[in-house]
């Protein structure tokens, strides 16, 4: 099992919803959080006090897979929630050693 | 195709006839009126006091939560409660303060520079009132020999309330200078003292007839001077007593929500209505006037603003499309009641434009922290507004039996306006000042450096926004 986990610009979060349902993925969890990298930040003004944000918002998913989606899920991510644009956010990928369904106490690829 | 038009010259005459009734009645009520007049005080006007009535709650609007809401919106999270529990608390201590002697200070015959005791406590104010009616109008005694009494057409504890809801806001707007720092227990001292040592007696020289810049022929017509230049004045003491704020000019201290602050200048504008256009104390032409002048320079002002920074900063702000929308505001708050359409263009365009240079640049250059921009939106564009009025002044609009041309812009006019303007500097700035620092003295100013970072919802309130 792997844990795919991408920041990805925040508009783009429906485009890669709808780009992980038809790999069969039972679902993730979406994180508002805030960041930066090659894109740096953003100038605010107000009333001529300027301030520079290094930290802009983001959305981070975080995905549980089977071994052998995992190469499929970042294709359909990478795609998904591509501009072109700097800022476009990374995809990193994990191990996982264990999972459980707590409601019926399934495990592991089983759980997922 | 016939038809609608019948219809519309049908109902055309029938208008015309309504409108020639009443005009009809007064023709011969008028002789009867000015003998009454001359007989005894006038009667109170239900009309007219329909409309103060309603101008004081609009007038109470603009503070909570106008204002509460302008200047939470403005500050960082950590200070939002803090900030529009300044708006509040200062709500309910100028109420006892006014009732207490802050009234009686500004709206008493006294002399030329306070008014007398006699209405501590409010007392006398219920003096007319009989089987549920007050018998006579309100009347300002000027006291002086040749000097006229203003007459009202509303009861007294109606003029003192709408009077009270300047009061108020006139000290809750200095709080945008001190924001984020001052202790509360500081803050309630100041504005206690501030409001009867400050504010009543200023009220007094312009709005009393006995009053030096009343007797003298400063018009402000709505509080350029004694709420706006008086405030503005008195938040750039705060600031530069105060000093900046911890980390002014390095951390970042952008606004919280300015959805809020959208929000509260929309409600200052429609409060304002009752600001202008009721400080001509009867439903009239006049206040109509006001009214019109009041939508138009704000309209200008904001727009002025908005393409000042346009040009000069690449974009139209939301932040400058209100604080522009204020100045326009406070700058024709002298002028409405005196100027015309054409004149409220001129003065919120010049508001807009003037101050968005003071609030943006000025500030920066001095180096004072005047968080919310209390004197560079409300002392500067009061100064603009008082002074303008004296070019825009039209005649006819103040014009009463006594003096039939009014009073005409010009130049001589403009002197006063800036003899005006200077004494209200200077004495808000001077008393201000002492102030300040007897409250120094009492409690301290500020909160500590920690506490301040720490945020003043928590430390002084002890709670959080969320």
């Amino acid at each position: 099992m792997k844990l795919i986990m991408a920041i990805i610009k925040p508009f783009k979060l429906d485009d890669v919803r709808e780009a992980l349902t038809p790999l069969g993925v039972q679902g993730l969890t979406v994180s508002e959080v805030k960041g930066f990298g090659r894109q740096k930040g953003q100038t605010e003004i107000y009333r001529g006090a300027e301030y520079h944000v290094s930290f802009l918002p983001k959305i981070k998913i975080e995905v549980v897979v089977p071994d052998d989606l995992t190469d499929q899920v970042m294709e359909a991510i990478s795609k998904a929630a591509h501009t072109g644009k700097i800022g476009d956010g990374k995809i990193f990928v994990l191990d996982i050693e264990r999972a459980m369904r707590i409601r019926t106490g399934e495990v592991d690829t089983e759980a997922l | 195709m016939k038809r609608p038009r019948l219809y519309w010259g049908l109902s055309a005459l029938l208008f015309a006839l309504l409108l020639a009734l009443p005009a009809l009645a007064d023709d011969a009520a008028a002789p009867a009126a000015a003998a009454a007049a001359a007989a005894g005080p006038p009667k109170i006007d239900s009309g007219d006091t329909a409309w103060m009535l309603s101008s004081t709650a609009l007038v109470l609007l603009m503070t909570i939560p106008g204002l509460a809401l302008f200047y939470a919106g403005m500050v960082r999270k950590k200070n939002v409660l803090a900030t529009m529990m300044q708006s509040f608390a200062i709500c309910c201590i100028v109420t006892l303060v006014w009732t207490v002697a802050g009234y009686s200070i500004a709206f008493t015959t006294g002399n030329e520079y306070m008014g007398d005791f006699s209405r501590i406590l409010l007392n006398g104010i219920a003096g007319h009132i009989e089987k549920g009616n007050d018998t006579q109008a309100f009347v300002l005694a000027s006291g002086i020999k040749d000097v006229a009494d203003m007459s009202t057409t509303i009861p007294e504890t109606v003029y003192m309330m709408f009077q009270m809801t300047f009061a108020i806001i006139t000290p809750a707007l200095i709080a945008g200078a001190f924001a984020d720092r001052m202790k509360f227990s500081a803050m309630c001292i100041f504005m206690t003292l501030w409001s009867l040592l400050v504010y009543s007696p200023i009220a007094h020289w312009v709005w009393a007839p006995s009053g030096w810049a009343n007797q003298m022929g400063v018009l402000d017509f709505a509080g350029g001077t004694v709420v706006h230049i008086n405030a503005g004045v008195a938040g750039l003491m705060c600031a530069l007593v105060l000093g900046k704020r911890v980390g002014y000019g390095s951390d970042n201290m952008a606004p919280y929500n300015l959805s809020l602050a959208v929000i509260g200048a929309s409600l200052l504008w429609v409060g304002w209505f009752g600001f202008n256009a009721g400080s001509a104390t009867a439903a009239n032409g006049r206040a109509g006037m006001a009214m019109t002048v009041t939508q138009i320079a704000t309209a200008a002002a904001s727009l002025g603003w908005m393409f000042a920074e346009w040009i000069a900063k690449g974009k139209p702000s939301v932040l400058g499309a209100i604080s522009g929308a204020v100045a326009g505001l406070v700058a024709i708050t002298p002028a409405s009641g005196f100027v015309l359409p054409g004149g409220s263009i001129i003065i919120g365009l010049a508001a807009g434009v003037i101050c968005f240079w003071t609030a943006t640049y000025m500030k920066h250059i001095f180096g004072y922290d005047d968080s919310l921009d209390c004197f560079g939106v409300h002392g500067i564009g009061g100064i603009v507004g008082a002074l303008l009025t004296g070019v825009f002044s039209y005649g006819p609009l103040s014009a009463t039996d006594a003096t039939p041309d009014g009073s005409p812009g010009g130049l001589a006019q403009l002197k006063l306006q800036a003899i005006g303007v200077c004494s209200t500097v200077v004495y808000s700035g001077v008393m201000t000042l002492i102030l300040l620092m007897v409250t120094k003295a009492l409690v301290g100013l500020r909160v500590g450096e920690d506490e301040e970072r720490e945020g003043l919802d928590i430390v002084l309130h002890g709670e959080q926004i969320f």
